[in-house]
């Protein structure tokens, strides 16, 4: 009767088991097996190189523009799209009229596909017909037409822009509801102290919000240095990899040169620098509460 | 009585520049879509000489054309499949799974639920890669079922999670109720425990709908067939092939973005309360 009973309740789990060992625990150890391979997808043998994949990754320069560019794109969203998003939300926390407008507006770009964003934009800011250009030309800035995205010198901020307009609406939403946790007792007691408004929010709104900030911070760094399907839509990675991601280098070594282990071994690599900086991230988050 | 007009005055300038602010961006949001809809109504000699955002006359017929020509019809109709598919396939594993977690005892339970959970904390970026071989081993690229399978094992682990969370909290009182009645397990969980769960089942109904329907990677390595593929992937494959033609385009991408847009009006309550609590979570 006993086993009976712990049968039955193992068919609650074997569906979800089931799944998650054959699309998730077989495909990560395989990403391990692979990476120490050279391997074209397609053929039964795979030849094994041992660490060589990850020597080729340590000299490939592409690679690491790769990261630089999401870096940059990165520390763009890191301070553009969250000071937009804090002043954002500290401006909606108080009594104001079409409070909830604002919010349902600011939350529609991330319900958006970055293929629908990209394309959007991507028509926005073209060379030749672009809205922008024709604007700029308008307005007799006739110096700043370019093409924004083909052009070197601007096509990755201009997808770090656009990355930013998609994005903020998160920041937006968790640094509001961290706001309204603040109690209004605390407002009021400054305002009896004689505080002014400055003072108000440098002592009192903003040591309260620092745990927020840095939980919006992780969760930034974490999806801007991984976002890639935005790029696809916009440039592909071009001009000359100007623009290009690490997981965009994954699919290329996949797909366009047929390296099926070399993509492995970037993954590995793209997903050990990440699991760093968000320990970083995390210990320092420690050290700030203490 | 001067003092109250000054402070009057100012909290008016404030308030207005506030507003002048949060319009300021609002804007900036609301813009770039309709600049989509009104390059979706243009005509092709229209949409590079025409730059205003009022087009010269309302061509619709650009949405039959991507509709039936553009192919955007059968690929709308894939996304629709696709997206009920996984959020249905979804509720029932991870429901039935988070229930077995919170309430029911067998070995190796804690082993198995924290599995689950670390598969949410370790990034695999490029998992895409052993994926793609592992369908090609199964006979399951280009399929249907493959791209389902592979999306629902994508929202299981958070699905499970706040699932989880919210049967831990829950009263044991109705479900001793159930049992002393005669429901079996199975009864309990459908009966009493998921019609309790309503409120967390449409955060995970929402946001899974939102993944999937948005989703591109997975379907782009797993689909090589148009008529398998969803519209994301679709549209990606459309602006390849006609570099020019915008206004179909701009129709096909507004097909897409119209029915999130409408989900998002509808649940947006869900969503806010999806993101504060996944921000907990994270």
């Amino acid at each position: 009767m006993k086993f009976k009973s712990t049968l039955e309740n193992y068919v609650f789990v074997l569906p979800a088991v089931t799944i998650f060992a054959i699309f998730y625990i077989i495909p990560f150890f395989w990403v391990f097996s692979y990476a120490l391979h050279d391997w074209d997808g397609i053929l039964p043998t795979m030849t094994f190189v041992g660490l060589g994949n990850f020597k080729e990754i340590l000299v490939d320069k592409i690679w690491w523009q790769s990261m630089t560019n999401a870096g940059y794109i990165t520390l763009v969203a890191l301070t553009l799209q969250n000071a937009v998003a804090f002043l954002l939300a500290w401006a909606c926390d108080r009594e104001i009229r079409a409070k909830n407008f604002y919010r349902v507006l600011f939350f529609i770009p991330p319900v958006l596909s970055e293929v629908v964003v990209g394309l959007v934009w991507q028509w926005i800011l073209d060379g030749n017909y672009g809205l922008l250009n024709h604007w700029l030309n308008g307005m007799g800035l006739h110096a700043w037409v370019r093409n924004w995205l083909s052009d070197p010198q601007t096509a990755l901020s201009a997808v770090a822009i656009v990355h930013c307009w998609k994005g903020f609406g998160w920041g937006f939403l968790i640094f509001l509801a961290g706001l309204q946790t603040i109690p209004r007792e605390l407002y009021e007691a400054a305002r009896v102290d004689g505080a002014n408004a400055w003072h108000t929010f440098k002592n009192v709104t903003i040591p309260l919000m620092i745990p927020v900030a840095v939980l919006v911070s992780i969760l930034t760094i974490l999806g801007t240095m991984q976002a890639f399907v935005l790029i696809i839509a916009m440039t592909g990675g071009g001009p000359a990899y100007h623009t290009d991601v690490p997981v965009l280098r994954i699919l290329a070594s996949m797909r366009g040169s047929s390296r099926f282990g070399y993509a492995c071994a970037q993954g590995i690599t793209f997903g050990v620098i990440l699991m760093a900086i968000s320990f970083i991230q995390y210990r320092f988050s420690k050290k700030a509460k203490a | 009585m001067k003092t109250t007009g000054y402070y009057k005055t100012k909290k008016v300038a404030v308030n207005v520049l506030i507003h002048a602010f949060l319009l300021t961006v609002a804007a900036t949001c609301l813009f770039p879509l309709l600049w989509m809809v009104s390059s979706s109504l243009k005509t092709q000699d229209q949409i590079f000489k025409n730059m205003s955002l009022i087009p010269q006359g309302w061509h619709f017929e650009n949405y039959y054309q991507a509709w039936i020509q553009g192919g955007f019809g059968r690929n709308f109709i894939n996304s629709i499949f696709y997206t009920v598919s996984v959020v249905v396939g979804i509720i029932i594993i991870s429901s039935m799974a988070a229930y077995a977690f919170s309430r029911l005892r067998f070995p190796g339970k804690n082993i198995l639920f924290f599995m689950f959970m670390a598969a949410m904390m370790i990034p695999i970026p490029g998992s895409f890669v052993p994926l793609y071989v592992l369908l090609t081993k199964l006979h399951l690229r280009n399929t249907a079922l493959g791209y389902i399978l592979c999306m629902i094992n994508v929202g299981l682990s958070t699905s499970i999670f706040l699932l989880k969370t919210f049967f831990d909290k829950m009263p044991k009182e109705l479900e001793d109720a159930a049992r002393i009645d005669g429901c079996s397990k199975l009864g309990i969980w459908f009966h009493v425990a998921l019609p309790l769960a309503k409120p967390v089942l449409a955060v995970v109904v929402v946001f899974n709908a939102l993944a999937v329907w948005n989703e591109y990677i997975l379907a782009l390595i797993i689909f090589d067939s148009k008529p398998l593929m969803p519209l994301q992937v679709a549209l990606m494959s459309f602006q390849g092939e006609f570099v020019t033609r915008y206004p179909l385009l701009m129709a096909g991408l507004t097909i897409t973005a119209l029915p999130i847009i409408l989900v998002y009006l509808l649940m947006q309550k869900y969503i806010v309360k999806g993101v504060t609590q996944g921000a907990v979570v994270g």
